[in-house]
């Protein structure tokens, strides 16, 4: 398994070569090196998995967990130091899959997508070292490795969502990610300094003696550090940053703020996890329940929302929200016991990176060809682009649980899962699968049927993207087709055990049921061409609906909270502190020695007879003072 | 008999002398001329001391002659310098001499 | 009141006068001559205390060369500026006041001061005698000195030449 450092250092180095040698390349080529080597890491991800899937199991029957690469990196005392390495378990092994395939794919719409883009060569740049950091992060032998790959990943975030950096919105967007990230992963280095302090070590597997020992710092210190995630997978109320986003490139969006960085929360508890089942079991169940909220929120708001592009990252946020129920409703390390919330979270990271990942993708053809994030531009697109329509189809049948796609086998899990915690948290799941298939099919009927927007489109026909569009469409939407009928539950389960999955038919009729009826009223409100009952509930409701366009004013909260509060009582007083104090004091050093030499220069005249005028004096003083 | 305090005297009193015109004077050669009177007023001194309380040894003697050997030597130089100025600034006045001040 | 005494009072006057009007007068080849009559005074007094040698010597080095050389000096560089301009007072009750004070602190220590000897055996020195010491390696012999004094003297002619050329 030696080769896997290659899966790091490939795209470095093309984020190197691109980084400082792309301004003189044609795009084509720039574009060229990107891709060539998110290939190879592809490739050798899928010969890592292949290998270590077929490579038999432990007596145990367990997969092994494997560190072809962990050298001391900074030493602290005998036993705390900070490693660098590679870790094989079989969740790593799968995001390492998950983020080289969507990389990929990404990489090749890119060429559609960006055609002709100024800075072009700076995008695949930074393409490259985002990926680099997402896959040093999934591969972190230690937590520490994980957040130094972390920060990397919030970085790269940050230039690709200000990628356009002359408009306005995305400079603030990128900011905007950047400090909200960054806020709440000091709560992950608070998590980890505390972890590392009493649990004697960075590493995923520390001694329990010090975990008994340690007591209540340690279900803290994984609070905190879930903090850093829910920044990071968006759960509110650290989610306004999201949709903020959406100002970045399409393929960005589809990379960074759909499939793979928004997943590192969900991964971190995942990574994590034997320490909250054994330690931590209540810190767990209330991720659930923020879970759950951030669920239901943000499939309130995506139901109004206008803009595509916004109604998708809602609808990501929704599902990280699914991520995080599902590992939070679990109460035990034995998949048949409670234990199966894990599997499913795993099985629907896979699966939503990838039909998510197809929803962007889309989104960024019918964007690419109209020009427009608004929905009121769209309308009757399916004559125009017929490859987008039907993928994104399959993506919303997919997110909506429709069998036999992807999304059907990892949502009934959670689903499965949250019944066997507890009924009440059951339903609610399911109500909010129902609202996800709702707003799904709103988006698709208001993209594809409804009213065409004549005027616009009689200016500027619609047209199918270019094939380097198209192509990853239809793989990403073959994968969706299939990605449900692997039997994932063989590889990843919460203790490494096979199981074999099989559905709770129960709980799989109830939510088709819902998903098709919640389509069905979808088609009845929004597919023809006026919206007359759709129109006449945001009418009577329509407090209800500005405020979810609004999205509830949680931005407008957040604002108040920080120019209100924080600025007012803590910046302020701060701010007249070092403004009227610490810069007053420097100010008066200042002008003191100034002062003083200013009153003192005439001495320094430059003048021999007043200097010896003054030494005659000194010396008759010292005579004076040696006489008497 | 001349007592030896009376020679002090003389040359304390030609030392301040010189002190005063080292202070006062705002010519160049005359604060040179004062100098020379301080440095007189020692060599009488030496002089003094060694006749008076050592007269078996000749020390007092010798510094007085290197003290005018050094002198001589200092005037040099010194006079080179003023002249050297005086070409510059077409001057030898003290108050004049700012040019590398500021 | 002997002789000697009479001679002293003579040349003590002498030089305080001439002193004080070398440092005073507002013409500076005044000043420069007042400074020869000092140098010849001190001359005198070597005399009399029996340093012939160093009279000599003062009479020649300084009264003959150095003075020669202000007076030059003076000449090269007199201009409008040889009259010394009027001081401001504050200035001059500085001086006057510090080397008052100066003169009356030492003359108070000197005069408190009881010197043994109220008078010298006189005794003319060998200049025989001045020669060996000046050029014997010996324990209070000066052949260092001297060899020092004249590298001091030879630096100060290429100094002179070098500071006082033309460029």
């Amino acid at each position: 398994m030696e080769y896997t450092i290659l899966i790091l250092i490939l795209p470095f180095l093309s984020f190197l070569i691109l980084g400082l040698a792309g301004m003189r390349m044609k795009n084509s080529v720039a574009g060229a090196i990107g891709t060539a080597s998110l290939t190879g890491v592809a490739l050798l991800s899928y010969l890592t998995a292949f290998h270590y899937f077929t490579g038999g199991r432990t007596a145990a029957g367990t997969f092994p967990t494997l560190m072809p690469y962990n050298f001391e990196w900074l030493p602290f005392t005998a036993d705390l130091h900070i490693n660098m390495g590679i870790l094989l378990d079989p969740i790593s092994i799968m995001m390492l899959v998950v983020i080289s395939t969507v990389s990929l794919m990404v990489h090749i719409y890119s060429f559609g997508y960006m055609k002709g883009e100024k800075g072009f060569q700076r995008y695949y740049a930074f393409l490259s070292l985002f990926t680099m950091s997402m896959l040093g992060l999934v591969v972190a032998t230690n937590i520490f490795q994980m957040y130094v790959f972390w920060e990397l990943v919030g970085v790269s975030s940050y230039l690709l969502i200000g990628f356009y950096y002359t408009k306005k919105e995305a400079i603030a967007a990128s900011k905007k990610a950047f400090i909200v990230t960054r806020f709440a992963d000091l709560g992950f280095l608070i998590g980890i300094l505390i972890y590392g302090y009493y649990a004697e070590t960075f590493s995923f597997t520390p001694a329990a003696s010090a975990l008994v020992a340690a007591g209540t710092m340690i279900p803290l210190a994984l609070g905190l550090m879930f903090v850093g995630g829910a920044g990071k997978s968006a759960m509110f109320p650290l989610h306004i940053w999201l949709p903020d986003a959406m100002e970045g490139p399409t393929p960005v969006s589809a990379l960074i703020h759909a499939a793979t960085m928004v997943v590192a929360g969900v991964y971190l508890v995942a990574r994590m996890f034997p320490l909250f089942i054994g330690y931590a079991p209540e810190v767990l169940h209330w991720t659930a329940y923020i879970g759950a909220f951030t669920a239901f929120y943000a499939a309130s708001v995506a139901c109004v929302q206008s803009d595509i592009k916004r109604v998708l990252a809602f609808s990501t946020i929704s599902q990280i929200g699914f991520m995080i129920v599902a590992l939070g409703v679990c109460t035990s390390m034995n998949p048949h016991e409670g234990g199966l919330g894990y599997m499913a979270s795993m099985f629907h990271l896979f699966t939503h990176a990838m039909f998510k990942a197809l929803l962007f993708l889309g989104a960024g053809c019918i964007i690419h060809a109209v020009h427009s994030n608004e929905m009121s531009a769209m309308g009757g697109l399916r004559k125009y682009m017929p490859v987008t329509h039907i993928t994104f189809l399959i993506a919303c049948l997919a997110i909506s649980g429709i069998w036999p796609f992807s999304g059907f086998f990892s949502k009934d899990e959670i689903l499965t899962a949250c019944f066997r915690f507890s009924p009440v948290m059951g339903w609610i799941m399911t109500g909010i699968a129902a609202m996800t298939a709702f707003y799904m099919f709103r988006l698709y009927y208001g993209i594809f049927w409804g009213t065409e927007n004549k005027t616009l489109h009689a200016a500027h026909t619609p047209h199918e993207a270019p094939l380097t569009m198209t192509f990853p469409l239809l793989f990403l939407a073959a994968v969706t087709c299939v990605a449900g009928f692997i039997p994932f539950g063989n590889l990843i389960s919460s203790n490494g055990e096979a199981y074999t999955i099989h559905l709770d038919m129960q709980v799989a009729t109830t939510s088709i049921i819902i998903a098709l009826l919640s389509i069905g009223l979808a088609t009845w409100m929004y597919a023809g061409p006026k919206q007359p009952v759709a129109d006449k509930l945001a009418h009577t409701f329509s407090r209800l609906h500005t405020a979810a366009y609004h999205r509830f004013y949680m931005d407008e909260v957040w604002m108040f909270f920080t120019k209100k509060i924080i600025f007012r009582c803590i910046s302020t007083p701060i701010a007249w502190w070092d403004r009227h104090v610490i810069d007053q004091f420097f100010n008066f050093t200042a002008w003191s020695t100034h002062a003083t030499a200013d009153e003192i220069r005439d001495m320094q005249s430059g003048n021999v007879q007043q200097y010896s005028i003054w030494f005659l004096a000194g010396a008759l003083i010292l005579t004076l003072i040696l006489l008497v | 008999m001349v007592h030896m305090e009376y020679y002090l005297v003389v040359s304390t009193f030609m030392m301040f002398a010189g002190i005063y015109g080292f202070f006062t004077r705002r010519n160049l050669l005359a604060m040179l001329i004062s100098v020379e009177l301080i440095l007189n007023s020692v060599d009488i001194n030496f002089a003094v001391f060694n006749r008076y309380l050592f007269p078996n040894e000749l020390e007092g003697v010798f510094f007085a002659l290197f003290a005018i050997g050094v002198s001589a030597a200092e005037t040099a130089v010194a006079i080179a310098i003023i002249i050297n100025i005086y070409r510059n600034i077409r001057n030898i006045q003290v108050k004049n001499l700012n040019e590398m001040k500021n | 009141m002997t002789l000697q005494l009479i001679v002293f009072i003579v040349l003590a006057l002498f030089i305080a006068v001439c002193s004080v009007l070398a440092v005073t007068t507002s013409r500076i080849l005044r000043a420069a001559t007042y400074l020869l009559f000092v140098l010849f005074g001190t001359a005198g007094i070597y005399f009399q205390l029996n340093y012939s040698f160093l009279g000599a010597v003062q009479l020649l080095i300084y009264a003959g060369g150095i003075t020669v050389l202000y007076v030059f000096s003076i000449l090269l560089t007199s201009s409008q500026g040889d009259k010394s301009e009027r001081l401001k007072n504050g200035k001059m009750v500085a001086g006057v006041v510090s080397t008052l004070a100066g003169l009356g602190i030492c003359l108070f220590v000197m005069l408190k001061n009881e010197f043994l000897p109220s008078h010298f055996t006189p005794g003319e020195l060998h200049v025989q005698t001045i020669g060996h010491t000046l050029m014997g390696m010996g324990k209070y012999q000066y052949v260092l000195p001297f060899e020092v004094i004249s590298i001091l003297l030879l630096a100060c002619i290429v100094g002179g030449i070098m500071i006082a050329r033309k460029r």
